[in-house]
């Protein structure tokens, strides 16, 4: 096209007037790269998109349809903004109960409850291995009647969403839920409850996993074969990319080990019995949210079409308008720095605002205290009002997907999706998730590009202010939230009372049957909600399913 | 660098192929970018590394570092539960008689924490922001202090 011919001569011109002089004198990778090591060019043109095949319908076409790159919702935020939620607990269960209580009164749409490490990891709260974790990255849940003080005053139907980080306990998690709401008297169908359930991505990164992975699976595809049959309007398995990133690795593999842990949980629900089309419409996805601003809003659009595409050749699923999930964007953990704290807050501005622009359905805004310690009050309501400048001052929420056609960030989606493709068919060509996780494959790509980041950060090529650049003195942050020691021997002392009172030969029965259930590969979930009604505590049920199953141990790889 | 050292694996010839050093997980935690990112950092230094891998408790620690006679533990926690954990491995360390095998740690710890667990014997304590050069330099300052001959140092392969 002779427009065209025209388009590349101009910009042949404007290159060597303006470009090559300031590009000789050096430039740092800081600038030139995008944190996953994607080179941007200065200058993006109509020429770009056509390099690319930049088709619109094909590539991008509307919200709510497919490919999805726009995002779900038709009219995005015009109606109403993201859901914004806060992830909270600590002490114990009287302690996460206040402050849910304050979140909920100061506008918070619904709150992921954070468990402690013993209860993540189906320990109860006297066993040895529990010392010095309990009540400090979580609320501890031993038994129902921790359920019951943690939402006392808050019937379970009156949050727009609860959530949790429960993965390797799972089914427990959901038969507290399902108990607690028969005690509360509360219509199970007016719940909305999200569970993490993402068991795969504890191998891969965070580490909280119990049981080998193949009875981890089958655990969590339990939980999503009783909630698509029973509940099927509850969000029992949200797909993490945003732990798998934190741990190290880039955009594009955040999108592709999320969509290979993706296939591992619909195959086994195939496997199961399980309608795919009410699993696909139930699910979520939580992703982090950096500071490398439109890497990642192309990120998110990335995910969302490759995510509908994967999905509609892998399965031939024959309404693609299914292929939607809630995208719940968390604001990266790991940008925020222990120095110079309330430098987090302009990060997490900015984060939040990425998300939008993207999209996001949910939105998580961290605390500018998180490098330190788990957020106080104040610094919670600060990133609550964070979300709420955002969606309500800016007027990001005018018009859907805004950055759409940009030059820059549809070449960058499109860049996004292939390597995310790339990494993706390395792992089904290995055999999918689970044999990546037994080869240790993801530990060490993970290990890798993290250890290449923070070399950059220390060669200077990263600016990361008040940390390598802009360094100041400076008085240690005086309000920091400390958990009170004693709230781990009242969590003992309430455990042991809970032993003494209850009815422990109905106990002892009712493990049995949740032994019977593993054992003959039923699903555990019925069992193990009557384990749970009969005050069965967390690590009675896990040790039971130990037996069963036995436990994972994994190498230390670096 | 794809090292894998699991505990009580094979002793290397004495003391001549530079210092050993013992990064551990202690605790539930599982968040170890930056166990593995300084064990790396300090492993490219010419230093062999053991790193054990997550959820170690304090006597699987402290039987590691005596077994393979390690020059210095590093422990790294992020969930907050750094106080009972670090100083459980040093009490213990002194127990068993090793109480001269210098700990650093890492980690989330507030200022106020790091402070007082200095006080109870830990040898320094590196922040969140640290960078693993100083960890480095600071590794080896201590191990061969100034006027003594630092030991030969084998590069790492």
């Amino acid at each position: 096209m002779g427009s065209d011919n025209n388009l590349e001569r101009l910009k042949c011109e404007w290159e060597q007037n303006s470009v090559r002089p300031s590009l000789e004198h050096g430039e740092n990778k800081g600038i030139i790269c995008t944190s996953s090591g994607i080179e941007v060019s200065p200058l993006y043109t109509p020429l770009d998109l056509e390099r690319i095949g930049f088709d619109y319908i094909r590539d991008v076409g509307f919200p709510g349809k497919f490919p999805f790159t726009r995002g779900k919702e038709p009219l995005g935020y015009r109606e109403k903004p993201w859901l914004m939620l806060q992830y909270a607990g600590y002490g114990d269960a009287e302690e996460t109960n206040k402050r849910y209580r304050y979140l909920l009164s100061q506008g918070a749409g619904g709150f992921s409850v954070a468990l402690d490490l013993p209860t993540q990891l189906g320990l109860d709260s006297d066993d040895p291995l529990a010392e010095g974790e309990i009540g400090k990255v979580g609320v501890p849940i031993d038994s129902l009647l921790d359920m019951e003080t943690l939402f006392d005053g808050i019937p379970l139907n009156k949050p727009q969403q609860i959530s949790t980080t429960a993965n390797a306990i799972s089914p427990i998690w959901l038969a507290m839920l399902i108990a607690l709401a028969e005690k509360q008297g509360v219509p199970l169908d007016e719940c909305r409850f999200r569970i993490q359930n993402d068991v795969l991505k504890e191998f891969i990164a965070r580490g909280l996993y119990i049981f080998p992975p193949e009875p981890s699976l089958s655990l969590s595809t339990d939980v999503i074969a009783y909630c698509a049959e029973n509940y099927p309007h509850w969000s029992p398995l949200t797909v993490c990319g945003y732990h798998i990133r934190e741990a190290g690795a880039n955009a594009a593999q955040e999108i592709a080990f999320a969509i290979a842990d993706l296939i591992a949980y619909v195959d086994d629900s195939i496997r199961k019995n399980v309608n795919l089309e009410i699993l696909l419409q139930s699910l979520t996805v939580l992703f982090t949210c950096g500071i490398d601003f439109f890497e990642e809003i192309a990120k998110f659009r990335a995910l969302r079409r490759l995510w509908a595409r994967t999905l509609q050749e892998r399965y031939s699923i024959s309404d693609p308008d299914l292929l939607s999930f809630n995208i719940l964007s968390f604001s990266a953990g790991s940008t925020l720095t222990a120095q110079q704290p309330l430098n987090n807050i302009v990060r997490v501005a900015i984060e939040v605002l990425a998300s939008a622009l993207a999209g996001c359905d949910y939105i998580h805004a961290s605390s500018m205290d998180e490098a330190l310690c788990t957020p106080t009050e104040n610094s919670v309501k600060m990133s609550l009002r964070t979300q709420q400048i955002i969606a309500n001052e800016t007027g990001v929420r005018r018009t859907v997907d805004p950055l759409a056609g940009s030059y820059f960030v549809e070449s960058l989606t499109t860049e996004l999706e292939g390597r995310a493709k790339d990494y993706l068919h390395s792992i089904l060509e290995m055999g999918g998730t689970i044999r990546a996780i037994e080869s240790g494959y993801f530990q060490k790509e993970l290990s890798k590009s993290a250890y290449e980041l923070n070399r950059q950060i220390e060669e200077g090529d990263r600016v990361l202010v008040g940390v390598n650049q802009y360094v100041e003195e400076e008085e240690p942050l005086c309000e920091l939230l400390r958990v009170d020691p004693i709230l781990e021997d009242k969590q003992k002392r309430k455990l042991n009372k809970l032993r003494e009172g209850r009815h422990n030969a109905a106990v002892r029965e009712s493990l049995g049957r949740v032994r019977k259930a593993a054992q003959s590969q039923v699903n555990v979930v019925p069992s193990i909600l009557e384990a749970v009604k009969a005050y069965a505590t967390v690590g009675e049920i896990c040790a039971t399913l130990r037996e069963v199953y036995g436990e994972h141990k994994s190498e230390g790889y670096y | 660098m794809e090292s894998i050292r699991a505990r009580g694996t094979t002793k290397l010839q004495g003391r001549t192929v530079g210092f050993r050093i013992l990064v551990a997980k202690p605790g539930l935690d599982g968040h170890d970018r930056g166990a593995k990112t300084v064990a790396r950092a300090l492993a490219e230094a010419g230093m062999e590394v053991i790193y054990t891998g997550i959820r170690q408790t304090p006597e699987m620690i402290v039987s590691t570092a005596i077994q393979e006679d390690v020059d210095m533990v590093g422990l790294s926690c992020l969930s907050g539960a750094h106080n009972t954990l670090f100083r459980h491995v040093i009490d213990l360390l002194r127990k068993g008689g090793a109480g001269q095998i210098p700990v650093v740690v890492g980690g989330s710890i507030p200022m106020m924490d790091a402070k007082e667990l200095k006080e109870y014997g830990v040898a320094e304590v590196f922040g969140p922001g640290t960078s693993t050069k100083d960890i480095v330099a600071w590794v080896k300052a201590r191990l061969a202090p100034e006027g003594s001959q630092e030991r030969p140092v084998i590069p790492a392969t």
